[in-house]
């Protein structure tokens, strides 16, 4: 049941903690094991950058880069215009985009769903500023259904310090509720 | 879906490889840490510096001014009968060789930890073996690891050999750079009790320093004795064979886990074909070989963990019986070949046919297709088609 999933963000919008939320909720499951690591690299606030979970019911031996994606999430809309977000879906995959428009304005593909949410909107409302990470995470607990939103809220609780607790895990509620299928 | 983890024990921890290394340190209660906190450094150092901080461990924590102090204190520690720790990588390894030479040379079992990542120039801060390679005669006892969980295990397993009063010698736990360090995964973090009893307190021999009975240590030896000396440094390393796999096997029966002491051997038993390497590309590899094995061909993989000693008569033997050999080496030395590459042909005296592939050099991916590809050169070597007896993989002007 190899799960793949690809996190497109800038510099210090928290991308790689995304990949490390997903992680962090699939190894509160005794039977997943979990993979997550961040683009290597010296990291520059702004710079596209990726970061990646695995999750499967087998070990993951697997140390390569991850080249086909179940779920690619983008953060930044405006990476779309730089970078090929869109490169290495599965066939049957999801492409998820923090966006105020509806996932037609990105184009249908026989191949892959495209789920858009305002995920900025949900954080400058609930966290006060435009940290997208926690709804984008919700999100795609949602979509994907790879952890329960109960395994979710408790990662940011393993994960994020406590006093950006409460916010956070509204933020990843919220965001879940949207897009719940 | 499956259901939720009732018991979220601390024992079952979603951590990086750096945190993993940092955990398997604090359990082996080492009692001075001496670290240059800059990069190339990793997080272990600084996660140890929080539990001393946070009086998690009784340690005494030394902040040093440089890679070469660091190696430094640790020695002047360990002369007098601690249990000592450091981590360092790439250039910051480079410049700790000449303590690392004083410290195998003066027998303290001092156990670090290196993030395998390149040398410059041309710089880049990415993994590859090129650091730990070029400290290979440095004396130390060299194991490389393939997960966060082996290097946890590994650095309990390093003391323990280490300390072994027929070793005395210290030992270099190398992680791949980025791969390896900066992933995170699932590890068992054993319990303190549990490792207390598989790891007593350091006894030290009577080399040490004692104040209540000067003497001098660290000595400087004539050319009448220095071989005799030497001969006894290399009859510890070949000791350290033996007990490497006794001290693997023994983990193995207290925690569970083992990791094949020396070499781990992966579906060899019938092999044609195999592939031998070190590090996180022995994880990839593992999938290759069930793709192939899938397809009917009879490959195998072998992940050395013991660089030095280097296994020998355990590659001999393996290579009884098989039609091609690929060695992968994360490395170059220049003007030769990969040095793993070295070892294993040495070793093996041509009893099979071999490829010395050079892959993974500054942070290159080894992707699945690169080590099948391998794998179908060593085929095609062994039926009799002409190979390069060096490749360097994914080389951009050929066609790989």
């Amino acid at each position: 049941m190899l799960k793949e999933i690809r996190w497109h963000g800038r510099g210090g919008q928290g991308g790689f903690t995304a990949a490390r939320l997903l992680g962090m909720a699939g190894s509160l499951y005794d039977d997943y094991y979990v993979q997550a690591f961040p683009s290597f690299g010296p990291e520059r606030r702004g710079a596209p950058v990726l970061g990646f979970t695995r999750i499967d019911t087998q070990p993951i031996h697997d140390r390569s880069k991850v080249y086909s994606c179940d779920y690619v999430v983008v953060l930044d809309e405006s990476l779309l215009d730089v970078v090929d977000v869109r490169e290495g879906i599965k066939k049957g995959g999801v492409l998820l985009i923090n966006s105020e428009r509806r996932p037609e304005a990105f184009g249908a593909s026989p191949d892959y769903e495209v789920f858009t949410l305002w995920a900025t909107g949900i954080a400058l409302e609930i966290l006060g500023q435009p940290v997208t990470n926690t709804a984008m995470f919700g999100a795609l607990v949602a979509v994907s259904g790879a952890v329960s939103l109960e395994a979710a809220l408790t990662a940011v609780e393993l994960t994020l310090p406590q006093e950006l607790w409460e916010k956070n895990k509204k933020a990843v509620e919220t965001a879940y509720h949207q897009l719940r299928r | 879906m499956t259901t939720l983890s009732k018991d979220l024990a601390a024992s079952r921890q979603f951590i990086s490889a750096n945190d993993a290394v940092s955990y398997g340190v604090r359990l082996c209660r080492p009692e001075v840490i001496a670290a240059y906190p800059i990069t190339p450094q990793t997080t272990v150092v600084e996660k140890l510096s929080e539990f001393v901080a946070n009086q998690e461990m009784d340690c005494q924590y030394v902040n040093v001014e440089s890679e070469h102090s660091a190696m430094a204190a640790c020695l002047g520690a360990a002369l007098m009968g601690c249990r000592t720790f450091t981590a360092s990588s790439s250039q910051g390894l480079l410049y700790m060789c000449e303590m690392l030479h004083y410290v195998s040379g003066s027998r303290l079992p001092i156990v670090m930890m290196n993030a395998n990542r390149t040398v410059a120039a041309p710089w880049n801060i990415y993994g590859d073996h090129r650091d730990s390679i070029a400290m290979r005669d440095a004396g130390w006892l060299q194991l490389y690891v393939e997960s966060a969980q082996e290097a946890l295990d590994t650095v309990i397993q390093a003391y323990k050999v280490a300390e072994n009063h027929q070793v005395m010698t210290p030992v270099m736990v190398c992680l791949d750079g980025f791969v390896l360090t900066h992933t995170y995964e699932v590890v068992k973090v054993p319990s303190q009790a549990e490792v207390d009893r598989f790891l007593p307190p350091y006894a030290p021999t009577e080399n040490r320093l004692d104040l209540a009975a000067p003497k001098s240590c660290c000595i400087s030896v004539s050319p009448e004795w220095q071989t005799e000396y030497r001969y006894k440094q290399h009859a510890a390393m070949q000791a350290a064979k033996k007990i490497i796999g006794d001290v693997d096997a023994a983990f193995g029966a207290q925690f569970g886990r083992r990791y094949g002491g020396l070499l781990e051997e992966y579906r060899c038993e019938d092999a044609e074909y195999v592939l031998l390497m070190m590090g996180t590309i022995a994880g990839t590899a593992r999938l290759v070989v069930d793709k192939l094995r899938e397809g009917g061909v009879k490959a195998g993989l072998v992940k050395i963990r013991s660089f030095r000693p280097f296994p020998r008569e355990e590659i001999v033997r393996l290579a009884q019986g098989v039609k091609g050999i690929g060695i992968v080496d994360r490395d170059i030395s220049f003007g030769y070949e990969g040095a793993l590459g070295t070892e294993v042909k040495g070793a093996v005296q041509g009893a099979a046919p071999a490829i010395n592939f050079i892959a993974g050099l500054s942070g290159r991916d080894v992707t699945k297709d690169n080590i099948e590809a391998m794998y179908r050169k060593v085929i095609d070597l062994a039926r009799g088609q002409a190979e390069e007896e060096i490749q360097f993989v994914g080389l951009r002007w050929e066609q790989w």
